[in-house]
């Protein structure tokens, strides 16, 4: 059974309609990538299957359960978890509270993604105001897996953060597809995503132009490529 | 001045600053964690005194007022929440202004319906009914000491569940960013159901404290909007630590300007605020 299945949908800001029928699903532990430019529909997309932006048609299915229109905060709790554009960190608590806000019991504990993070743990009574780009991103995505989601939604895993901080990321997120944890990650480092991710997606213009394996994107490489170029 | 005398105009202040404050830290919280520009905060505060009228001269107990009116506010928080505020989270301030000042009407006709236009007292509680001697020539009343202390540990409590709890921690990242509170499984909409009742608890709460000092009367719901107002942006907006700050330095300048410039008092807390902007203009911890 797919973990999480979009069909067919079609979301609009306003007038102005942004996804033109995106249809995509995601596998119990697999890893998928979404690539695209700037404005194609990424995080629309993403907004869309949380019920962030409800989609105007098409369905959103979790696990064999249509949850289409249904409030954000229950289809998190079917087990997706969010780590979205910009990070999300509340600035005003601190780095444990942004870990402790959402907490569900499960496999993933607080040590546990310390172990994952360990320089989260060295800022945990600063507040999320106070820490570093990249020390938000690690806090952002220790606090989705506190939730103990089936999949992590990053929008935008690596983006805006210095490499060595970037290196530190893609390992952890390694480690994570390790676990079984289904991922759907957004991201501009086409290489690293092709080394982490089961299936590739490319939208442009609020449409899937590619979908396929490393192999199948390896194939249409440049072709690719230039959907990506801006 | 003797310094006896200030020394009550002191305590005077800073104990009407501490009621202030259970009504300003409602608003505060509905309007930077929910957004919604509550006019009709003050109109719970005047229930609140009515009701422990009612309660009171029925029961002779101010304590069973309490105890009474206290659920019952938060239960009519509970339904003004869903049937009226619910709608205005997603539109802009004027909305939210002309359908809580409708409420205003509505509750000041309820209460000229229910209670007539007749200024009531209220007891003070027998064994509270005694002065304190504050040096040779003042005193001060028991109830108002009573009043102060009753704050400050509804005060301590509010602090208590706001830094201590979930519940404090949801409160405080839904004020900074609620749509990600949401996004992390957490049901927004009770959360802000749930704040909005308590902070109309509170605002009742005040008005029952207060009930004996001030006797209850119509349209006193509106001077404490004001002034809550005034805290407000004198605390900066959504903060409970500015709220206090603010409702005490609101209390002192309202009870000092009333001493020592009869004829412009109600301009002082303006003054004040005004300064305030001047110096900070997100208001004292924004």
């Amino acid at each position: 059974m797919r973990l999480l299945e979009l069909i067919d949908l079609h979301t609009f800001y306003g007038d102005s309609h942004v996804l033109h029928g995106v249809s995509l699903s995601i596998a119990p532990g697999e890893t998928v990538t979404l690539m695209g430019r700037n404005g194609m529909g990424k995080t629309t997309t993403i907004r869309s299957a949380l019920g962030l932006t409800p989609p105007r048609s098409g369905e959103v299915w979790v696990r064999g359960v249509s949850v289409t229109g249904w409030p954000a905060h229950r289809i998190a709790r079917e087990g997706i978890a969010l780590v979205p554009e910009g990070r999300g960190i509340f600035p005003t608590l601190t780095a444990r509270e942004n870990l402790l806000v959402s907490a569900r019991p499960g496999r993933w504990t607080v040590e546990r993604v310390l172990a994952l993070f360990p320089r989260v743990g060295e800022r945990l009574d600063h507040l999320g105001a106070q820490l570093s780009g990249g020390e938000q991103q690690m806090l952002s995505i220790a606090r989705a897996l506190l939730t103990n989601p089936a999949l992590i939604i990053l929008d935008g895993a690596t983006e805006g953060l210095a490499p060595l901080v970037r290196q530190e990321i893609w390992a952890a997120l390694r480690k994570l597809r390790g676990e079984g944890t289904a991922a759907l990650v957004v991201d501009k480092e086409v290489r690293a995503l092709l080394e982490i991710g089961d299936r590739h997606l490319i939208m442009v213009k609020g449409r899937i132009a590619f979908e396929g394996d490393s192999a199948a994107f390896a194939e249409r490489m440049q072709d690719n490529l230039a959907l990506l170029r801006a | 001045m003797s310094f006896s005398l200030f020394a009550l105009q002191v305590l005077n202040g800073v104990e009407q600053g501490l009621l202030l404050f259970l009504v300003a830290s409602g608003l505060t919280l509905v309007f930077g964690v929910l957004g919604v520009l509550n006019f009709a905060h003050g109109s719970f505060y005047m229930l609140g005194a009515y009701l422990a009228y009612w309660i009171a001269a029925r029961t002779g107990s101010l304590l069973a007022a309490v105890l009474i009116g206290v659920p019952v506010m938060a239960l009519l928080g509970l339904v003004v929440e869903r049937l009226a505020i619910a709608r205005l989270y997603k539109r802009d301030h004027l909305s939210q202004v002309l359908l809580t000042y409708g409420l205003v009407l509505l509750f000041n006709e309820l209460q000229r319906a229910l209670f007539g236009n007749d200024v009531h007292g209220v007891d003070t509680p027998t064994v509270l009914a005694f002065r304190i001697p504050l040096g040779s020539a003042q005193e001060w009343p028991a109830y108002r000491v009573f009043t102060a202390v009753a704050c400050i540990l509804v005060a301590a409590a509010m602090r208590q569940v706001i830094l201590r709890t979930r519940f404090g921690m949801r409160v405080r990242a839904g004020a900074s960013n609620a749509e990600m509170v949401e996004a992390l499984g957490i049901d927004v909409r009770k959360l802000f159901s749930v704040l909005f009742s308590a902070g109309t608890a509170l605002a009742a709460l005040a008005g029952m404290l207060a009930a004996p000092l001030t006797t209850v009367y119509p349209g006193m719901g509106e001077g404490v909007l004001v002034l809550s107002f005034v805290v407000v942006v004198i605390g900066g907006i959504g903060s409970i630590k500015g709220a206090f700050l603010g409702a005490l330095l609101v209390g002192l300048s309202d009870t000092f300007g009333k001493v020592l410039l009869p004829g412009f008092s109600s301009a002082v807390v303006y003054a004040v605020m005004a300064a305030v902007l001047l110096l900070r203009p997100r208001g004292l911890a924004g």
